[in-house]
C-alpha cells in the first residue's frame, strides 16, 4: 500500500474563464482525518468529486490509493466510500434494498450485501427501520443510512462532503462518535465542514480554502495557536465601529462579523476596564477556537 | 480526452446487470400500474382503429386490417415503452433523483449505467410488445409460435429506440425539450414506418425516407413473423436495428461524459 491515500499536486480547474481550484497541493496519509474547510462556493465538493474521478482537473496531479486519478479512477472508487453532499438515496426502496442495490454496485452477490446489512444497520443505529421506505425517514436517519451505505464495500479511505449539515446535535454527535469509530478502526477520512466544532473534534489535520486556493493548512490546535494565540473577548449589543475605536489601543486585532465584535486581546483584563460601566453590552472572554481562525483568514478585518 | 472516453465505457460485460437490477426492484413496487400504463395506449389504437378503420378499409396485403395492425402495434409498442423510459424515467434518474450520481461513487463507470438503462428500457419493451403479441393471438389474429419469433426483435427494437433517446435524454437540459422528440421523429415514425399502413401507399419520396427508419425494419421483421409468412431480408433489417442500436450508444456516452464528467 502506498504511504500516501490523497495526493494532490498543483491542481488547477477552472470553469469558462473562473477558476475553481487553483494550484491546489495536498497529501492525506492512511489513518488521517483530513478536513477541508472554506465558505459557501470555495471549491470544497469539487476537490470532493476530483477525489472520486469525477472532475478531471484541467493541469495537475492526482492520486488516490496509489492509482492515478481520474485515468484509473474506477480502481480507487472501488476501495472508497463517498458521503455526498446531497443525498441521493433511492426514496421508493426500503433501507435494506437501498444498501442491496448499492452492494450490487460493487459487484456483490445478493449474499454477500446481506451478509453485512445487520452490522452496517447496526453501525447507523436503523436496525428497527430496515424496512420503512426511505421517503419516510427523517433527515438524520438518511443521512447515518448514506453513511452506512459508503461503508459497504469495506473501504480503506471515505470521502465526506457536509456529513453533518442540517443534522440537530444529536444526529450530529451520534455521526462524529461514529466517525471517530470509523478512525479508530484505521480508516483515511476526508471531510468538508461548516462546523468548525466538528472540524475541531475530528479533524488531525485540515485545509482552509477560499476561491480554490488553499490559504492555510495544519493540525487545529496548532492553526489556533499561530493565527490568533491569545484570549477572544466577543462583545455585542452596541455600535461596533463606535466600540472598536474605544478598545483598540488595548487589543490585537479587531474584526466584525455581523453585529459582533471579536476582540482578540493579550491582555483581555484592559479591554473589560473600558468598557466597564457600559449598559446593554454582553461580553463573553473565552479561550480561542477554530471559528476564530476561519474568521480571520475568510472574513474582512475591521480596517480603521 | 481519448483516455478519458474509453476510462467512461463498459467496464466489463456484467457492471450493468447491478443498474438494471436496480431498476427492476423500484419498478416491482409499481408493477401493476406500470404495466396498465404501458399497454393502454397501444391496445385502444388496436381495437379503437383496427375495428372502426378495419370496416372501412375491409383486407390490406391478403390479411384482415386489424390482424396487419396488430403486428405494427407490436413494433410501436416496444418503440415507445423503450423511448418513454428513455427520455423520462431515465433522464430523471440521471438528473433530479441524483440516481446516477450515486451510481458514479462506486466501481461502475458511466458506459456500465447507460448499458444497465438500455437494457432496462429493452426489458419494458419486452413486456409491452409481448404483451400486444399474446393479445393478438389470443384474438386468432397471430399464431402463437409467432409470439417466440417475435420476442428478439422485440427486443431488438427496445434497444434501438432507448439508445437513440438516449442520445436525445444526453442532450435535453429538461424535459422540456423531449416534445420535440415525440412530435418531430417519434409520432412521424409511426405512420412512416408501415405500423398502421403499408409503407407502399406513402408517396415515393417517403418511402426512400422510410427504408431507413428503425421502424420500418421493425415491422418488416415482426409483421411476416406474426401472420406467419416468410420475412424478406431478415440480414438487413437484423443489421440495421443492431446499428441504430449500438452507434447511438457510444455516441451518448461521449455527450454523457461531457455534461457529467467535467
Ligand atoms: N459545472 C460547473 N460549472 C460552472 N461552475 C461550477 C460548476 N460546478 C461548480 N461550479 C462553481 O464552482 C464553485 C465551487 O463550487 P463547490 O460546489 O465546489 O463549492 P463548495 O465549497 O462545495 O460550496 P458549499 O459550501 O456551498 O457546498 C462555485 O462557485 C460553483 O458555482
Ligand atoms: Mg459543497
Amino acid at each position: 500500500m502506498s504511504r500516501v491515500h490523497i495526493d494532490f499536486a498543483g491542481v488547477t480547474k477552472s470553469y469558462k474563464d473562473r477558476i475553481i481550484v487553483g494550484g491546489l497541493s495536498f497529501t492525506v496519509g492512511p489513518g488521517e482525518c483530513f478536513g477541508l474547510l472554506g465558505p459557501n462556493g470555495a471549491g470544497k465538493s469539487t476537490i470532493t468529486r476530483m477525489v472520486l474521478g469525477m472532475i478531471p482537473p484541467d493541469a495537475g496531479k492526482i492520486t488516490v490509493l496509489g492509482v492515478p486519478v481520474p485515468a484509473r479512477a474506477r480502481l480507487a472508487r472501488a476501495r472508497i466510500g463517498v458521503v455526498p453532499q446531497f443525498d441521493n438515496l433511492d426514496l421508493e426502496l426500503t433501507v435494506r434494498e437501498n444498501l442491496l442495490a448499492f452492494g450490487r454496485y460493487f459487484s456483490m452477490s445478493t449474499r454477500e450485501v446481506e451478509a453485512v446489512i445487520p452490522s452496517l444497520l447496526q453501525f447507523a443505529r436503523l436496525e428497527n427501520k430496515a424496512d420503512a421506505r426511505v421517503a419516510e425517514l427523517s433527515g438524520g436517519m438518511k443521512r447515518r443510512l448514506t453513511l452506512a451505505r459508503s461503508l459497504i464495500n469495506d473501504p480503506q479511505l471515505l470521502v465526506m462532503d457536509e456529513p453533518t449539515t442540517g443534522l440537530d446535535p444529536h444526529a450530529r454527535h451520534l455521526i462524529w462518535e461514529r466517525l471517530r469509530s470509523l478512525l479508530a478502526r484505521g480508516k483515511t477520512i476526508i471531510l468538508t465542514t461548516h462546523f468548525m466544532e466538528e472540524a475541531e473534534r475530528l479533524c488531525d489535520r485540515l485545509c482552509v480554502i477560499e476561491a480554490g486556493r488553499k490559504i492555510a493548512e495544519g493540525c487545529p490546535r496548532a492553526l489556533i495557536d499561530e493565527q490568533i494565540g491569545c484570549q477572544v473577548i466577543e462583545i455585542y449589543g452596541g455600535n461596533p465601529h463606535e466600540l472598536g475605536a474605544l478598545i483598540r489601543p488595548y487589543v490585537q486585532r479587531i474584526e466584525v462579523s455581523g453585529e459582533t465584535l471579536f476582540c482578540y486581546a493579550p491582555d483581555p483584563e484592559q479591554v473589560l476596564v473600558q468598557l466597564r460601566g457600559r449598559t446593554g453590552l454582553r461580553l463573553l472572554q473565552r479561550p480561542p477556537n477554530l471559528e476564530d481562525v476561519f474568521l480571520r483568514l475568510t472574513g474582512r478585518e475591521m480596517k480603521d | 480526452m481519448w483516455e478519458r472516453y474509453v476510462a467512461a465505457l463498459p467496464a466489463n460485460v456484467w457492471n450493468w446487470v447491478a443498474v438494471w437490477r436496480r431498476n427492476y426492484l423500484v419498478w416491482r413496487k409499481l408493477a401493476l400500474a406500470s404495466i396498465l400504463g404501458n399497454l393502454a395506449e397501444p391496445m385502444s389504437s388496436l381495437f379503437g382503429l383496427g375495428f372502426g378503420l378495419g370496416v372501412m378499409v375491409g383486407g390490406v396485403d391478403g390479411t384482415s386490417y386489424i390482424a396487419f395492425l396488430a403486428a405494427g402495434m407490436v413494433a410501436t409498442s416496444a418503440m415507445i415503452a423503450a423511448t418513454f423510459e428513455t427520455i423520462y424515467a431515465t433522464f430523471a434518474r440521471m438528473h433530479a433523483l441524483r440516481t446516477w450520481e450515486a451510481m458514479l461513487c462506486t466501481q461502475l463507470t458511466l458506459g456500465d449505467i447507460i448499458l444497465g438503462e438500455l437494457a432496462w428500457a429493452a426489458t419494458k419493451s419486452i413486456l409491452a410488445g409481448t404483451a400486444i403479441a399474446i393479445i393478438a393471438a389470443m384474438l386468432g389474429y397471430a399464431a402463437w409460435s409467432s409470439v417466440l419469433y417475435a420476442l428478439p426483435v422485440i427486443a431488438l427494437t427496445g434497444l434501438a429506440f432507448a439508445s437513440l433517446a438516449m442520445v436525445v435524454t444526453a442532450l435535453a437540459p429538461s424535459y422540456h425539450y423531449f416534445v420535440f422528440y415525440q412530435t418531430l421523429i417519434v409520432t412521424p415514425m409511426l405512420y412512416l414506418g408501415g405500423a398502421v399502413f403499408p409503407v407502399s401507399q406513402l408517396p415515393g419520396a417517403f418511402q426512400q425516407v422510410a427504408a431507413f427508419l428503425p421502424l420500418t425494419h421493425s415491422v418488416d421483421l415482426i409483421r411476416p413473423a406474426m401472420l406467419g409468412r416468410p420475412a424478406d431480408s431478415v440480414g438487413v433489417h437484423i443489421t440495421a436495428l443492431c446499428i441504430y442500436a449500438i452507434s447511438p450508444f457510444f455516441l451518448s456516452a461521449a455527450l454523457f461524459r461531457r455534461r457529467l464528467m467535467r
